[in-house]
């Protein structure tokens, strides 16, 4: 069984910032070496490895330069950010069976001051690029603002629905000194008046482009518990990939509105002692502002169709039913491809975040909506 | 930096082959007592796993699923001509099969030759065939014009 068998014990992160000068190679050994610090492990003591694609730092490289010891299990997923919680999930998989002892998962990225995926016209990325870039569709923003569009007509979603995720982002960035938008306030009529990116979406429908680098470090529950940090339990964990999905440009099959969130929910809650109503806190994929509606639709926070309006009334702000991405989130803290949501996850298992929820227990962390997609419930 | 083409696999060669005869077809099986369509195209049938397909004809309407206006930050070519559209069109005989587009006046007129405030999800388009650096394309064409 894989329910708290294991545990995140250590996070590492380095600055976020629009331009880093390092390397993604080196930003990632700060990151990772800082993580096994604040485990109090040492990093001859790494035996596995899990990271996503998309720009990615080999494992090779980052084991050779920390100094890790003999490697029994390392892993690489797929679809970008859709594979974030994978990399926690595989880790501690390895860890329940054996294959590891000392894992580490991390993303570093220099989407702040590097290129942009999408204007590589050579090298598309995994989607089946033939079907819609020629006519203009051309980058993740247009992908998911095609769907956005769609779930605003069908069911009454409004700008004001968005505005309320980039809302409660940016509110808890306003606290979090390392987020990229700390000392910037969003106002309505900033968001109103923002320019398109691509219509329905907004500048601030839009996540970040940041350099940095995240990691943290995983354990069984028995080690856990010598650690120097409080440990946090990896609960349950599901990758999803539904049937006839076709990745973020998921238009041909019966529902494109209800994408691969809904299947890693199924198998996550089914493994699970607790449901969505016992979940304290959310980290909430926002690589653009509509996947928060469609995943709380998803993981089973409301029904089908009721995502928008779940977000009325201050719900997702600190006090309300579901206090959500509260570094900032993808919006407000840092674009890190949603690993910035994991560890503030841990923080908050801790007890140590920007924007506590108190005593916070459960919190589930999700991946991107709209591509194969993972999720993990972590539990204090 | 030119308007995209597109890259084409083995799969996905014959719609682009029809396009140029200006026929929109879409891959369905052609194992006798199955005949699914399927989009994209694939080696083999999801519902009976027959390797058999033929490429069956469509009768070219649909109807605006989605659409989005993209701004820049985008692609020289395509930020040249603001206020262009990209459309899912659900077509009428399989509307289960979205095709991306856009809406257009004519068929060689330019990406943002419409009006943007004439689209409508649920609006009735039809097909039309345009070259583009010689690769014939679909575009799509407001039913009400």
């Amino acid at each position: 069984m894989l329910k708290d068998a294991t545990a995140i014990v250590g996070i590492g992160q380095t600055a976020f910032a629009k331009h880093l000068p390092e390397s993604e190679k080196a930003l990632a050994c700060r990151a990772i070496l800082a993580a096994l610090d604040d485990a109090g492990i040492d990093p001859s003591e790494v035996d596995g490895f899990a990271s996503y694609t998309m720009e990615e730092t080999d494992e090779v490289e980052v084991a050779k330069a920390i100094g890790a010891g003999d490697v029994t299990f390392f892993s690489k997923v797929g679809y970008g950010g859709g594979g974030s919680c994978a990399t926690v999930g595989h880790l501690a998989a390895a860890v329940a069976t054996g294959q590891a002892s000392v894992g580490v998962a991390w993303r570093s990225r220099k989407r702040g001051s590097g290129p942009r995926p999408w204007k590589n016209t050579a090298a598309q990325l995994p989607t089946p690029g033939q079907w819609t870039r020629p006519f203009g569709l051309l980058r993740p923003a247009d992908e998911i603002g095609m769907l956005a569009r769609r779930y605003m007509h069908e069911y009454g979603a409004t700008r004001d629905h968005l505005f309320n995720v980039a809302l409660a982002c940016r509110n808890r960035a306003n606290q979090n000194p390392a987020a990229i938008m700390y000392e910037r306030p969003l106002t309505r009529e900033m968001y109103m008046t923002s320019r398109w990116i691509s219509e329905p979406l907004c500048l601030f429908d839009n996540c970040l482009e940041t350099d940095g680098a995240l990691a943290c470090v995983i354990v069984s529950a028995e080690r856990a518990r010598d650690c120097r940090q409080k440990p946090v339990y990896v609960h349950s964990a599901a990758q999803g990939l539904p049937a006839q999905h076709h990745g973020m440009v998921n238009y041909w099959n019966d529902d494109p509105l209800s994408g691969p969130a809904w299947t890693a929910a199924r198998h996550l809650w089914k493994q699970a002692d607790f449901g969505p109503q016992d979940v304290d806190v959310a980290q909430i994929y926002d690589a653009f502002t509509p996947l928060v509606p469609l995943s709380l639709e998803g993981y089973g926070f409301c029904g089908r169709g009721e995502g928008a309006a779940f977000t009325e009334g201050g719900a997702l702000e600190i006090g309300g039913r579901l206090p959500l991405n509260t570094g900032g989130g993808g919006l407000s803290e840092a674009y890190v491809h949603g690993f910035n949501l994991i560890n503030e996850g841990v923080k908050q298992l801790r007890g140590s975040s920007t924007a506590q929820v108190p005593d916070a227990a459960t919190c589930l962390v999700t991946a991107g909506e709209g591509v194969p997609t993972s999720a993990i419930l972590l539990r204090a | 930096m030119p308007m995209l083409t597109p890259v084409t696999d083995e799969d996905g060669a014959p719609f682009w082959e029809y396009a140029a005869r200006g026929e929109l077809r879409v891959q369905a099986c052609a194992a006798p007592d199955c005949g699914e369509l399927r989009f994209p195209p694939r080696p083999c049938c999801p519902h009976c796993h027959s390797f058999d397909s033929e490429w069956r004809l469509m009768s070219g309407r649909g109807r605006i699923w989605s659409y989005v206006l993209p701004h820049p930050p985008l692609l020289p070519d395509y930020a040249a001509q603001p206020g262009y559209n990209a459309v899912l069109v659900e077509l009428a005989d399989a509307p289960r099969i979205r095709l991306a587009g856009n809406v257009v006046t004519a068929p060689d007129a330019p990406l943002n030759s419409l009006d943007p405030g004439r689209l409508r999800i649920g609006a009735a388009v039809r097909v039309a065939f345009t070259e583009v650096d010689g690769v014939t394309v679909p575009r799509w064409l407001l039913e009400r014009g």
